[in-house]
């Protein structure tokens, strides 16, 4: 398995750390219970397409949001969430 | 035998070897199964379940039957197969599943009793008495079972493992393959050519075969010249591609020297990894055998490979040949044999409408009936169109049609097509993104028809890789053999005895029977409950067959029932070879400290910490047990200096506007607030609240922070840093780095620790508790800080890991002058339990800041990560195990991992109170402390708990104590 680094290009799985659904990106509110237990606890499982998050610790510390199928093993496409961040908090503050 | 004329071998070079204990000797360029056959020797073992004889019945490595142990010294490979081991001088091989011997072996029992011996035959007679399945029945079949034996030696062998990448892989070096890697790399691509024989040419080194009006050998050492020659080329021969893996990824094998005698250092075999943009598949084709009565005797062998022999190695295999055939391609195996003066007895023909004029009597609408000769072929009895007829012959040269060898493109779950026309399943289009199949693997089985395949696979590769293909000029084909391959489908003939599919793992076609009778028809089941195709060759002759004979064992299409799927590896591939450089030192990296050397050179033993190597003491003449070292080492820094290496804890330097509001929002305490030359402790959450690490952070100059890790959440924390500044605060002007190994970092512990630094640095130290201070040390400066894991004035002086060797050598050789010395990790130990300091042995990853006693570091004045859910119900209050001290008994042991119970009740799970982390014995308490999780424990201070260790069989009464057990207010600390 390879996964394209935005920064390295295609790399070996094993330079890669996995974490888990793209869910962590979106913290709740300090309140929102229910939004924690969501945040924590529930996934779903796909058998299609989906969005987790890699970490290229042997290599350029990026932290990746992979997009990829399960069924497939194809990965479609990769970016960085920290130019995610970036987008999302720029049309935040617009 | 051995014709003088004919075969690739150096009969310059003969080559001794050894089988079964007897000498023989072949030729530089034979396979021990040409060489066996040469010499006449068609009995090379025993089959697995009814110890059969059985001889060679392939050339390449789909080899069923011929299963061979080697020895070399104290190494043993069993399970190789004849027709892939190239010999050498000296090769010892044996045959296997035998006792006393080949000729006689005593379990050939089991072909007497086969009526009782079929599919399912243990399950279905080993059941009862239940009992007895334990102590009597599975003892004695695994004693029974197996094939071949390993050593019991340590894998001695060399391996090495390698990684490649390329533009196109082309799996195969036949014409397909050859043709397909000369239009790739004329066009300028970085290509590999891997194919598993010894030298390129596939077929063609098998055949009689006339290329441009030459023979084909000519034309193939021109192509061949040509792509050496390239620098975009790299040919890689021995090298079998085991298995096809997501984005494009290959494990292939190169049998790097087996065929030599081990020398030195060589390996023997090496693992690659290849990674190609594009592959094509060009694996050629697997012959495959036909069902009949007694169809598995030694000299009964795939007609391909009865040609294969005489034309490659220029061995008979035997005196009488005889083939048997439904097809017109087996035809040339009759030819070749003719051409080269052996004598073919006959042809026997499946087909009614089948050419019947040969050199050589032909027989058609053949039928066999039986089979004879016990330790190999003697006499056929068969059934033809104009009657009945036995015939004496030794070898039958037998063919079933051939089976594209598509198992790659089936490894990512792909599920190959049926054709009518060569009765076979071919590659579907698009089994896998990336890969092409080209030539017999794609079902096209002329010499010309492969070239123009494995061009035109090329061609669409340089399209899909959007690379100009070579001028028309260069694509010019050249002139070979282009004939049709006509079959008519004929899997098995009905016999009253056994007629074999499986040779490997003997199941004939009465289990397939047995399994559509009991209701296994599905194709996977039956696989099962037959074995068919389990053995290590994985059925590679055998399973279409299987699956043809199941499909009209059950009245089905050969379509719909479908085959079994393909998993890598396509042919038996050793672990060690998988796992080459994991051995010993290679297991895992090892990370040094500076000081290494100088601790080794004490006679410290090291020890492991994660990656790390640490020392544990530092023993000195008379001491004769760790503990009377350790218990010194601990008197040493509280009473006078000790220096210890903490290197290992791992450092993140924090640097930009926002460093301390990012701090802030890291750690559960405000760091915001901490002046410049100060260092504050903190702890960190995971977004689950609880606990990730602890540790200090000092803040060293504007915008500017230095956080310390413990040693085994180094680079957790550093992912977790990562990840909260990329994921939530990317906007945040904020920079972080590791400097683990850029910082050396002793402590200097004691309440001679600052008359020790003076005296280094020859200038008064005023640095007050959690303070930090840069410090000139000669040319270089040295960072200081102030703060203890041992309850002593304590100094951490941190200098680039350049200068750690010689600053620990001076840092020794002070603390002596002071009655001091340096300490290991055993000390550490015990004066951060003394203290009640954490490590990670606390902090496992379900404890929570309230467990530890640190809820007053839970700020709420702001967010941070992990805050939300600290505060939920179950993670704070009554009934959580919360951290405490125990004081045993003078006297009494106590251990981590013991459990804690109330003094009143019984010692079993229901009643467990809590555990202990961390135990020890305080030299300067006198008796052994430990750190424990106990049940509403802080307020059962004063009070007594049972402790018992049900592995090591201590049952002591502990007193409940603050796990701050020395120097409770801390004077010595700031003193």
């Amino acid at each position: 398995m390879r996964i394209t680094c935005p920064h390295c290009g295609p790399r070996d799985r094993r330079e890669f750390t996995y974490y888990g659904d793209k869910a962590y990106l979106t913290r709740p509110a300090l309140e929102d219970a229910r939004g924690w237990d969501g945040f924590l606890h529930l996934r779903d499982n796909i058998a299609g397409e989906v969005q987790d998050l890699w970490y290229h610790e042997l290599g350029c510390a990026a932290w990746i949001l992979v997009t990829r199928n399960t069924v497939t093993h194809e990965i479609n496409h990769t970016s960085l969430i920290a130019q995610l961040h970036l987008t999302t908090s720029q049309k935040g503050t617009k | 035998m051995r014709l003088d004329h004919l075969g690739a071998i150096d009969r310059s070079m003969p080559v001794n070897f050894e089988f079964d204990g007897v000498a023989y000797s072949g030729f530089a360029g034979d396979t021990l199964a040409s060489a066996l056959l040469a010499n006449g020797v068609k009995l090379t073992g025993r089959s697995f379940k009814y110890h059969r004889p059985r001889g060679i019945f392939t050339i390449g490595s789909a080899e069923p039957n011929a299963m061979i142990t080697l020895i070399e010294g104290a190494q043993r490979t069993p399970n190789l197969r004849a027709s892939m081991i190239e010999i050498y001088e000296g090769i010892r091989a044996f045959s296997q599943n035998n006792w006393p011997s080949l000729r006689h072996d005593v379990m050939a029992i089991n072909d007497v009793f086969s009526p009782f011996l079929g599919a399912g035959f243990y399950y279905k007679t080993f059941m009862w008495p239940r009992k007895f399945w334990e102590n009597i029945y599975e003892p004695v079949i695994r004693r029974a079972a197996g094939l071949g034996s390993l050593a019991t030696e340590p894998d001695q062998s060399v391996s090495e493992k390698a990684f490649a990448h390329c533009d196109l892989l082309v799996i195969g070096g036949g014409p397909a393959g050859l043709l397909a890697a000369r239009t790739a790399a004329r066009a300028g691509l970085d290509v590999i050519l891997a194919d598993e024989d010894t030298t390129l040419g596939g077929r063609l080194l098998y055949e009689q075969e006339e290329i441009d009006d030459a023979p084909a050998s000519l034309w193939l050492q021109k192509l061949l010249i040509e792509l050496r020659a390239l620098p975009n080329v790299r040919l890689m021969t021995r090298t079998t591609v085991t298995g096809l893996y997501d984005g494009g990824t290959f494990s292939a094998l190169e049998r790097v020297s087996l065929h030599m005698q081990p020398a030195g250092d060589l390996p023997r075999e090496c693992f690659w990894r290849i990674v190609a943009k594009h592959a094509i598949l060009a694996a050629g084709a697997l012959e495959r055998p036909i069902a009949f009565a007694n169809n598995d005797r030694p000299g009964i062998m795939l007609a391909n490979a009865v040609r294969g022999y005489v034309n490659r190695f220029g061995v008979v295999p035997g005196l009488k040949v005889s083939i048997f055939a439904n097809n017109d391609d087996a035809r040339r195996t009759a030819r070749d044999l003719m051409a080269a003066g052996v004598n073919v007895v006959a042809i026997l023909d499946s087909r009614a409408d089948a050419p019947s004029a040969e050199n050589c009597p032909v027989y058609l609408k053949v039928e066999i009936l039986n089979t004879e000769g016990r330790h190999g072929l003697t006499h056929l009895r068969f059934r033809h169109a104009a009657g009945e007829a036995y015939l004496a012959t030794d070898c039958l040269g037998l063919s079933g049609g051939w089976n594209p060898s598509l198992h790659l493109a089936c490894h990512m779950n792909g599920r190959p097509a049926w054709n009518d026309a060569i009765a076979a399943f071919v590659p579907s289009v698009d089994m896998v993104a990336g890969l092409t199949t080209a030539g017999a693997a794609a079902g096209v089985f002329s010499t010309l028809g492969a070239m123009r395949s494995g061009q035109d696979a090329a061609l669409a590769a340089l399209i899909s890789l959007k690379v100009k293909a070579p001028a028309k000029s260069k694509l010019r084909l050249p002139d070979a053999d282009d004939a049709t391959y006509r079959i008519t489908p004929l899997w098995a003939q009905k016999s009253d005895t056994r007629a074999w599919v499986d040779l490997a793992n003997d199941v004939t076609t009465k289990d397939i029977d047995l399994a559509v009778q009991e209701g296994f028809i599905s194709v996977e089941h039956m696989k099962r409950y037959t074995t068919q195709g389990m053995a290590p060759d994985q059925g590679k002759s055998a399973n279409v067959l299987a699956l043809a004979y199941l499909a009209d064992t059950s009245g089905r299409e050969i379509a719909q029932t479908g085959t079994t799927t393909f998993r890598p590896p396509f042919a038996p591939q050793s672990i060690g070879a998988m796992g080459a450089g994991g051995q010993k030192k290679g297991f895992a990296p090892e990370r040094f400290l500076t000081s290494h050397a100088a601790s080794v050179s004490l006679g410290a033993p090291m020890i492991e910490a994660g990656l790390w190597y640490r020392p544990s003491y530092f023993p000195q003449k008379g001491e004769t047990t760790w503990r009377e070292t350790c218990d010194r080492e601990v008197g040493l820094v509280r009473s006078a200096v000790g220096v210890c290496d903490v290197s290992t804890l791992g450092k993140i330097d924090i640097q930009g506007q926002d460093a301390a509001r990012f701090l802030d929002f890291i750690y559960t305490n405000t760091m915001s607030t901490l002046p410049e030359g100060r260092v504050r402790y903190g702890i960190m959450l995971r977004e689950d609240g609880h606990v990730l690490d602890d540790g200090t952070t000092a803040h060293l100059g504007p915008n500017h922070y230095l956080m310390t890790t413990t040693t085994s959440a180094a680079s957790q924390v550093m992912r977790h840093l990562d990840f909260v500044h990329q994921a939530y605060c990317a906007d945040w002007d904020l920079s972080t780095i590791s400097v683990t190994e850029n910082w050396a970092q002793f402590a200097i512990a004691g309440p001679k620790a600052r008359a020790l630094i003076e005296s280094l640095s020859g200038q008064p130290i005023n640095l007050s508790f959690m303070g930090f201070v840069n410090l000139q040390l000669s040319e270089i400066v040295a960072r200081v800080f102030r703060i203890s894991f041992s309850g002593e004035e304590s100094y951490e002086l941190a200098v680039p890991a350049r200068y750690g060797a010689s600053l620990w050598h001076k840092l020794i050789v002070l603390a002596k002058t002071y009655e001091g010395g340096p300490y290991g990790m055993e000390a550490l130990n015990v004066l951060r339990i003394e203290k009640g300091l954490l490590t990670h042995a606390e902090m496992h990853g379900r404890v929570t800041a309230f467990d530890l006693g640190l809820s007053s570091k839970m700020s709420s004045k702001k967010d941070f990560i992990g805050r939300a859910a600290a505060g939920r119900a179950g993670l704070l209050g009554p009934g959580r195990e919360e951290l405490v001290g125990l004081i045993a008994p003078v006297g009494h042991t106590i251990s981590a991992g013991a459990h804690l119970y109330p003094t009143d009740k019984a010692p079993v799970r229901e009643n467990d109170q809590g555990y202990v982390t961390s135990a020890c014995y305080s030299p300067t308490l006198g008796r052994y402390l430990a750190l424990a999780f106990l049940r509403d424990g802080r307020e059962k201070q004063g009070q007594e708990i049972r402790l018992v260790d049900h592995l090591r069989d201590l049952d002591v009464l502990c007193q409940v104590e603050n796990p701050v057990f020395y120097d409770n207010t801390g004077e010595r600390l700031r003193g």
